[in-house]
C-alpha cells in the first residue's frame, strides 16, 4: 500500500474572473473555506496586534522614553490584549476546528453550514467594529478614540463618567458581537461531532483533535456567555442609566471582576485545549507511535474543563476576599496542574521509544512541551496567595501569561500550520525557511519572556507608561524589546514562507507525513465534497488499517 | 488494495465487528440543547446579579413595596408548555387540525403572559415611578424580567411563523422533528420563568 500523490480528475482549479472568485469566498458556507477565512482574518489581526506590541515595547525600551503619549500607550495595551485574545487566538483556533473536525470524522461539512458562515462574519465584523473605534470613537465629546481602559475594562473605568465618548461602546459591542459568533461556532462544533460522524466512528475512536474541540466548544457555551451577559449589563449602564457597576448607587465594581474572570479564566483553557489537540495529533505522527493513553487524555481534558470553571478568582487575590475564598481558589488552581501534568507525561510517553522525525511541525511541538511546562509552573507559583499578593499586576504576571499564550498556544499553532498547510493548499511549507522561523522565534521568545520575569520580580508594574532610571530595569527592558523584534522578524519569515510555498512549494500529495487520520486519505486540497464515498472506520487510526491490512489497529481496540 | 480503489475513496473497507446500524443523535436537538446551555449561563449571571443586589438599593422603591405576584399570567405561561407539547404530539401522529389548535392556543397563552408583563411594568413605571435607572432594584429587575420577556417575544415570533405556515397548510408530519426542536426552546423559556418567578417574587420579597 503506497501513499503516493493521487490526482483526482475534475478537481483542477479553473480560472475564473477574480470578482467571481471573491464572491464565491464571501458567500461561501463550505467549512474548509470558512476555516481558511478564519485563519486569514486571524493572521491579519495578528500583524496588527503585533505592531501594537512593538509600539508598547519601543516605549518601554529605556527609562523616560516618550515614543508615544501616555494616552496612546493606554490604547495600545488595551487594543493589543483585546485583539490578540478575541480576534487572533479565538478565530484561528475556530478556523482549524472548522477545517479539520469534519474531515477527521468523515463528514461532508459542519452540521449547520449557514450558521457557520454567519458565525464567521459575526466575529470578523466584531473585529472591524473594534478597529473602527479609531475613526468613530471620539463621538461628540472629542474624548478618547480607541478603547483605553485595559482589556478587562474594570469598573468603574468602563462607565460613562470615566470613559466618555464611544470608545468603550465599541469595545463592548465588538466583544458582544464576536461572542455571539463564538457561541454559534461552538454549537456547530458540538452538533457536528455528535451528529455527523461517519459509520464506525464511535466516540472512543474519534481523533483526539475532535474530542478536544468538543470539550472546548462545551466550555465556550458556559464561559463566553457570562462575558456576553456582563457586556449587556455594561451597555444597560452606559445607555439606559443602569447601576450594575455604579458604585455611587450601591453597585459593585467587584461584581464586574467576578463576571469578567468567570469568563476570563476558562477562556485560557478554551484557547489551550485546541493547542493540546494539535499536540495530540502531531506528536504521534512524528514519533511514529500511536498516542499514549488515549482514554486518559480524554478524561484529563474533561477534568481540566470542569476544574477550570472554578478557578477564576485567583485573578482577584489582591482585592481582599476572605481566607476561605482565597484557599478555595488557590487549591483549585493548583489542582488544574494535575490533569495538565498527565497530558504532558502522555505526550512524552508517546515520544518515548519512538522514531522521532524532527520536522518543523515537531520542533514547534517540542518547544511547546518545555515552554508550557514552565508557564504552568509559574502559574502554580502565583496560585500561592501570598506570592500572588506580592507579584500581582507586575511584569512577572505579564511574562507568565505570555509564556502560556505565546510559548504554548502560538507554538502549537505554528506546529499546526506546518502540519496541515500541505492539506489545505496542496503544497509543502519550506522546511529550511521553517527552521529559520523556528529558531528565530525560539530565540526571540526566550529573550523577551524569560527576561521579562525579572523586572516583574524587581517590582515593575504592568501597564506602566514609563519608569525612572536606576531601578535596574533599563537593561532588562532593552533585552525584552530586542527579543520582541526578533520574534517579529520570525513572524515575517513565517508569512513569507506561507506566501512563497503557496506558489513554489513542493507538491504535497494526499499524505505527506504518512499519517493516520481520515483527512489524509483525500486529495490536497480536499475537493468541495470532501469524501467521494462515506468512509467507514474500525479503529482510531483508519489509515493505518488501510496501509497495514495484515496488522490493523482494529484487532487490538 | 489497488490504486484504483484508492482514487474513489480511501477507506471503504468494512471490518468485521463494525456495527451494521449506525445511529446518531438529531443535530437540531443537539444544537438546541447547546443553545439552551449557553442561554442558561447568561440567565445565571443575571440571576446572580439580582440576588447579589437584593436590599442594596440606596433609594426606594423596594421589591416589598411595589411587587405583586403575577399568579394568573404565570399559570398562562406554564400551561403553554403543556399545549405546545400536545401540539407537537398531535403533529407527530399526523393530526394537523389538533396540532394547529393547540399551537394557536400556545401563542395566545404566551401573548397573554407578555400582556401581563406589560401591565406590571406600566403599573411600576406610572404608579411607583420605578424605572431601570431609579435604583439597583429597578436596574436588576427590568434587566432580568426584560431578558426573559425578550426570550418569550423571540419564541412567539417563531411560533407565529410556524402558525402562518400551518394555516396555509405547509406544516405536516415531515416537519415534526423541527417542531420538536422549537418546543424545546419554549419549554426552556418556561423553565427559566420558574427560576425568575422564584427569585423575584418569592425569595426577593
Amino acid at each position: 500500500m503506497s501513499s503516493n500523490a493521487i490526482t483526482i480528475p475534475g478537481t483542477q482549479i479553473q480560472t475564473r474572473p477574480w470578482v467571481d472568485e471573491l464572491h464565491q469566498w464571501v458567500t461561501t458556507v463550505d467549512h474548509k473555506r470558512l476555516g481558511i477565512l478564519y485563519m486569514l482574518s486571524a493572521l491579519m489581526f495578528l500583524v496588527i496586534g503585533g505592531v501594537e506590541a512593538l509600539i508598547i515595547r519601543i516605549q518601554l525600551m529605556h527609562s523616560h522614553n516618550d515614543f508615544v503619549s501616555p494616552e496612546v500607550f493606554n490604547r495600545m495595551f488595551t487594543m493589543h490584549g483585546t485583539t490578540m485574545i478575541f480576534f487572533v487566538a479565538m478565530p484561528v483556533l475556530f478556523g482549524f476546528a472548522n477545517y479539520l473536525v469534519p474531515l477527521m470524522i468523515g463528514a461532508r461539512d459542519m452540521a449547520f453550514p449557514r450558521l457557520n458562515g454567519f458565525s464567521f462574519w459575526l466575529s470578523f465584523l466584531g473585529g472591524l467594529l473594534l478597529y473602527f473605534s479609531f475613526l468613530g470613537g471620539s463621538g461628540l465629546y472629542g474624548a478618547g478614540n480607541a478603547p483605553d481602559v485595559g482589556w478587562w475594562a474594570y469598573a468603574p473605568l468602563g462607565s460613562r463618567a470615566f470613559s466618555p465618548g464611544h470608545s468603550s461602546d465599541y469595545w463592548t459591542l465588538a466583544l458582544l458581537v464576536s461572542g455571539f459568533g463564538s457561541i454559534g461556532t461552538a454549537i456547530n462544533i458540538i452538533a457536528t461531532v455528535l451528529c455527523m460522524r461517519c459509520p464506525g466512528m464511535k466516540l472512543s475512536r474519534m481523533p483526539l483533535l475532535a474530542w478536544l474541540n468538543l470539550v472546548m466548544a462545551g466550555m465556550v457555551l458556559i464561559a463566553i456567555t457570562p462575558l456576553s451577559a456582563a457586556q449587556i449589563m455594561l451597555l444597560i449602564d452606559r445607555y439606559l442609566g443602569g447601576h450594575f457597576f455604579d458604585t455611587q448607587a450601591g453597585g459593585s465594581a467587584v461584581l464586574w471582576m467576578h463576571f469578567f474572570w468567570i469568563f476570563g479564566h476558562p477562556e485560557v483553557y478554551i484557547l489551550i485545549i485546541p493547542a493540546f489537540a494539535f499536540m495530540s495529533e502531531i506528536i504521534p505522527v512524528f514519533s511514529r507511535k500511536p498516542i499514549f493513553g488515549y482514554p486518559v487524555m480524554v478524561a484529563a481534558t474533561v477534568c481540566i474543563a470542569f476544574v477550570s470553571m472554578s478557578v477564576w478568582a485567583h485573578h482577584m487575590f489582591s482585592i481582599g476576599m476572605n481566607s476561605y475564598a482565597n484557599s478555595f481558589f488557590a487549591i483549585t488552581t493548583m489542582a488544574v496542574g494535575i490533569p495538565t501534568g498527565i497530558k504532558i507525561f502522555n505526550w512524552i510517553g508517546t515520544m518515548w521509544g519512538g522514531r522521532i522525525q524532527f520536522k518543523v511541525a515537531m520542533l514547534f511541538c517540542i518547544g511547546f512541551l518545555f515552554q508550557f511546562l514552565i508557564a504552568g509552573l509559574t502559574g502554580i507559583m502565583q496560585a500561592a496567595v501570598p506570592f500572588a499578593w506580592q507579584l500581582t499586576l507586575s511584569y512577572f504576571v505579564v511574562a507568565h501569561f505570555h509564556y502560556v499564550i505565546v510559548g504554548g498556544i502560538l507554538f502549537a499553532l505554528f506546529g499546526a500550520f506546518y502540519y496541515w498547510y500541505p492539506k489545505m493548499t496542496g503544497r509543502m511549507l519550506s522546511e529550511s525557511l521553517g527552521k529559520w522561523h523556528f529558531w528565530l522565534f525560539l530565540i526571540g521568545f526566550h529573550m523577551t519572556f524569560d527576561v521579562m520575569h525579572i523586572p516583574g520580580l524587581l517590582g515593575m508594574p504592568r501597564r506602566i507608561y514609563t519608569y525612572e532610571p536606576g531601578r535596574g530595569w533599563d537593561t532588562l527592558n532593552l533585552i525584552v524589546t530586542i527579543g520582541s523584534f526578533i520574534q517579529a522578524i520570525a513572524i515575517l519569515v513565517f508569512v513569507a514562507n506561507l506566501i512563497i510555498s503557496y506558489f513554489k512549494g513542493a507538491e504535497a500529495g494526499n499524505d505527506p507525513w504518512d499519517a493516520w487520520t481520515l483527512e489524509w486519505s483525500i486529495s490536497s486540497p480536499p475537493p468541495a465534497y470532501n469524501f467521494a464515498t462515506v468512509p467507514t472506520v474500525a479503529s482510531r487510526r483508519p489509515l493505518w488499517d488501510l496501509k497495514h491490512p495484515e496488522d490493523p489497529d482494529s484487532r487490538y481496540e | 488494495m489497488s490504486e484504483g480503489e484508492n482514487i474513489m475513496s480511501a477507506v471503504t473497507t468494512s471490518f468485521p465487528g463494525t456495527a451494521a446500524e449506525w445511529r446518531l443523535p438529531s443535530r437540531g436537538k443537539v444544537a438546541m440543547a447547546g443553545l439552551i446551555i449557553a442561554e442558561s449561563a447568561i440567565f445565571t449571571i443575571f440571576v446572580v446579579a439580582y440576588l447579589f443586589y437584593l436590599g442594596k438599593s440606596i433609594t426606594g422603591p423596594t421589591p416589598q413595596e411595589v411587587l405583586e405576584t403575577p399568579i394568573f399570567y404565570t399559570v398562562c405561561l406554564l400551561s403553554s408548555s403543556l399545549t405546545i407539547h400536545l401540539a407537537a404530539k398531535f403533529l407527530a401522529r399526523g393530526i394537523g387540525f389538533a396540532f394547529l389548535g393547540f399551537w394557536l392556543l400556545t401563542i395566545a397563552l404566551g401573548g397573554l403572559f407578555l400582556y401581563g408583563t406589560a401591565l406590571e411594568w406600566h403599573r411600576l413605571i406610572y404608579e411607583h415611578g420605578l424605572t431601570i435607572s431609579t435604583n439597583l432594584f429597578g436596574t436588576t429587575y427590568y434587566s432580568l424580567v426584560g431578558l426573559h420577556a425578550f426570550h418569550v417575544t423571540a419564541g412567539l415570533v417563531m411560533l407565529v411563523i410556524v402558525a402562518v405556515f400551518g394555516l396555509t397548510g405547509r406544516v405536516g408530519i415531515k416537519q415534526s422533528g423541527r417542531i420538536e426542536v422549537l418546543s424545546m426552546y419554549w419549554h426552556f423559556v418556561d423553565a427559566v420563568w420558574i427560576v425568575v418567578f422564584t427569585v423575584v417574587y418569592i425569595l426577593g420579597r
